[in-house]
């Protein structure tokens, strides 16, 4: 099996195991009765039933989009399992009653369940598949009042928050995938700031595929409230599959009045092996709605994972004054796609963004950037500043930008710059003659190339992105 | 400490060196003078392991090692130099980062205990105020937006930090006011003793005043023509180096 793994090149992706639990699934394929499974399994209220299914009715309406700058084959949607949870007594009360084997999976990926969350100062839902395992610190937090539990449990515990808030950032027919998701959704995390509060740690989600052709389809729903302010940090593993595995999450963040929301997103789901077969199809809606003035809503990514990646975390400007920040780094090598950026949609007065992308791309990597800027008509004193850089390993390799920009107020300042460049021989033995390793030239010159998105990550998510892109890129040069 | 025996190395299948032999001894200054396209920054760069040079015959022996097998890296971590005639740009990387870790990597390949941040700095601020450099310059991206003069300051703090044992300067004088060669050979003779030796690669005379070389040599179509003392850099600044002969064939042009 390792020989095998090995020839493959399979054995670069570190998180590449299966865990061996039976699995209580969903027969593959979709039709109103899986969904209304799901819902029964789920003991969900008759509204989100109904919701369920309206956008499922809405989605058999919709075409796949085909815009976006990356090829695959066609995914065939009866094949996927839509539902697949762990067999297990439900609820569990503490990490006791949480199967060992979850547990170890975990362990390995050296998620911070046990007392070390408590060292770390991380709150951890950890989703394992389809459904919620373990909330940790859920007592601190509530203690001030804020909500952090998986999706389904707060539909059971809060449907008035749920009911008011999902899909009304992403609504149901949004598109293709996003109504896909709102029919299917299994879990993901939810979590309500209220009033005036600061949350006291980082929270984080860590999100991982485990059952084979499963599609992970979470939904995760965020509200700060007027004057709160969150941070939440949500990272990505997936086990090594030859065959493709989709995940279309949606992710919707709420900022009411001078409320403040910084999400972080570490992705590194497996990117196929070294010639493009296997990996995740990772199509993603994740838009944040500035509602309240002042408010501010801020997303870090570091995309280094799956074998593509599609996808534009936005924010809707509508308070006036309100910020949007988007700071990503996109990897791709091997054979790995990405079509990434983000939408800027200004509606209040002096709305404010910033757009800083930089791409990477390595091997036969197709790495782009895409990105909408739109001023309404109303949103006087709007100002964006967006920065697009590419940085391009060896001559396989491909950088693309599409920068798209709507204008219509006069008084709006928008700011665009693009670069475009080669790691060259030239930096790489300028390092190696001070002494540094080609390996540690390399990991020089990108964090370097990454420095304005990396010093946005919470500090200890800054260190493993960088060993991350590390990784990815290694063997990358020679 | 070095020892080059008939050198012969080729860029794209045109010959640069042909023939090099040069022996230097610790606690040496040398000199290397002569004519665009006689290969002096080739002969700099071959000893420093730059990629693209196709080494076709000879040898260099640097302390106990065959230097030409090393990988570029392990020639810097044993105390092999090269101040660059065109410092490279690391966009976002800063400068006390790379000199922190390159001084790690080579304490590390003594056997040394790294430096924490802490010392780092307290070692780096003596030297930025020996050779009067804006202590800023640290917190600069390696390079980027340097001037020309800046950023040969900057290769010289580099040596500074490094000590290297042998430090082969290319061309480090060309382009600089007068001032900013002034800290070049503050740079310079501040690292000079017994125990390092010093190659400077250079077309001008001028250098030399304030470097005083023990040997200098004229290099010619890829080979040393000439060997004497510091008085050859003065009858050189006279008579020019016409005297050298006639323009190599066109194939040794690089």
């Amino acid at each position: 099996m390792t020989t095998t793994l090995k020839e493959l090149g399979l054995t670069d992706y570190k998180f590449g195991f299966v865990t061996d639990i039976a699995a209580d699934s969903a027969p593959p394929g979709l039709s109103e009765d899986i969904i209304r499974f799901i819902s029964a399994k789920k003991h969900e209220p008759e509204w989100l039933t109904l919701w369920r299914l309206k956008s499922y009715r809405h989605w058999l309406t919709m075409e796949e989009p085909r815009w976006a700058h990356v090829r695959y084959n066609p995914i065939d949607y009866q094949q996927i399992i839509y539902y697949s949870a762990p067999s297990q007594r439900p609820g569990p009360k503490s990490l006791a009653d949480v199967d060992p084997e979850l547990l170890k999976t975990y362990d390995r990926l050296g998620v911070p369940l046990h007392e070390r969350a408590l060292l770390a100062g991380v709150a951890v839902d950890a989703v394992f598949d389809s459904v919620s395992v373990a909330t940790t610190f859920k007592e601190k937090l509530a203690e001030l009042g804020i909500i952090f539990c998986s999706f389904s449990e707060a539909v059971q515990t809060h449907p008035a928050l749920v009911q008011k808030y999902l899909g009304s950032v992403v609504p149901q027919g949004d598109n293709f995938f996003a109504a896909l998701n709102s029919a299917v959704f299994t879990d993901g995390s939810f979590c309500y700031v209220p009033k005036g509060v600061r949350c006291p740690m980082e929270l984080s989600t860590y999100f991982r595929i485990n059952a084979a052709k499963t599609g992970q389809f979470e939904r995760t729903l965020l509200i700060a409230d007027d004057g709160a302010a969150v941070s939440y940090l949500e990272g990505c593993t997936a086990p090594m599959r030859d065959e493709n595995q989709l995940h279309a999450a949606v992710v919707e963040l709420v900022a009411l009045g001078d409320a403040h929301i910084k999400y972080s997103t570490v992705q590194n789901w497996y990117p196929g092996d070294k010639n493009g077969k296997g990996g995740i199809y990772n199509f993603v809606t994740k838009r944040g709605a500035c509602r309240g003035a002042r408010s501010k809503i801020s997303w870090t990514q570091v995309e280094t994972g799956s074998a593509i990646t599609w996808k534009y975390p936005s924010v809707i400007l509508q308070g006036d004054a309100s910020v949007g920040e988007f700071y990503s780094v996109a990897v791709t090598a091997n054979h790995q796609q990405a079509d990434t950026g983000t939408k800027m949609i200004h509606i209040g007065k002096n709305t404010a963004s910033t757009i800083i992308s930089k791409g990477i791309a390595a091997g036969f990597g197709q790495n782009a950037y895409r990105g909408l800027v739109k001023i309404q008509p109303g949103a006087d004193g709007a100002r964006n500043y967006s920065q697009c850089d590419s940085l391009l390993f060896g001559d396989k390799s491909g950088a693309h930008t599409f920068p798209y920009i709507e204008v219509k107020n006069h008084t709006a300042q928008v700011e665009h710059e693009a670069t475009t460049s080669k790691v060259s021989d030239d930096q790489l033995f300028y390092l190696r003659q001070r002494g540094l390793s080609e390996e540690d030239a390399v990991t020089m010159i990108v964090s370097g190339f990454c420095k304005q998105v990396f010093r946005n990550l919470p500090m200890e998510f800054a260190v493993e992105a960088q060993k991350l892109l590390s990784m990815s890129l290694e063997g990358a040069v020679g | 400490m070095l020892r080059i025996e008939g050198l012969h190395a080729s860029v794209a299948a045109s010959e640069v060196l042909r023939g090099v032999d040069l022996e230097v001894k610790a606690g040496e200054v040398h000199a290397i003078m002569g004519p665009n396209g006689s290969g002096k920054s080739t002969l700099a760069h071959v000893l420093a392991g730059r990629g693209g040079y196709d080494v076709t015959a000879g040898s260099v022996r640097y302390l106990d090692h065959d230097l030409l097998a090393l990988a570029p890296e392990i020639r810097a971590r044993e105390g092999v130099f090269l101040a660059f005639q065109y410092p490279v740009e690391i966009p976002g990387v800063n400068n006390a980062y790379l000199l922190k870790a390159a001084l790690n990597a080579v304490r590390r390949h003594r056997g040394e205990e790294e430096l924490d941040a802490v010392d780092f700095l307290a070692s780096v601020k003596e030297k930025l105020r020996h050779l009067e450099i804006d202590p800023r310059f640290l917190e600069r991206a390696v390079n980027e937006g340097f001037s020309g003069g800046e950023k040969k300051r900057n290769e010289i703090l580099q040596m500074a930090i490094l000590e290297p044992k042998l430090a082969i300067l290319d061309e480090t004088d060309s382009g600089l006011d007068i001032d900013a060669l002034k800290v070049v050979a503050k740079g310079v003779n501040a690292i000079r003793d017994p125990s390092r030796a010093i190659l400077l690669v250079t077309h001008y005379q001028r250098l030399l005043d304030y470097i005083v070389p023990d040997f200098v040599h004229v290099l010619a179509h890829g080979r040393v023509v000439r060997s004497g003392g510091k008085e050859l850099a003065l009858e050189l600044e006279k008579t020019g180096y016409g005297w050298v002969g006639a323009a190599p064939p066109p194939e040794a042009l690089v």
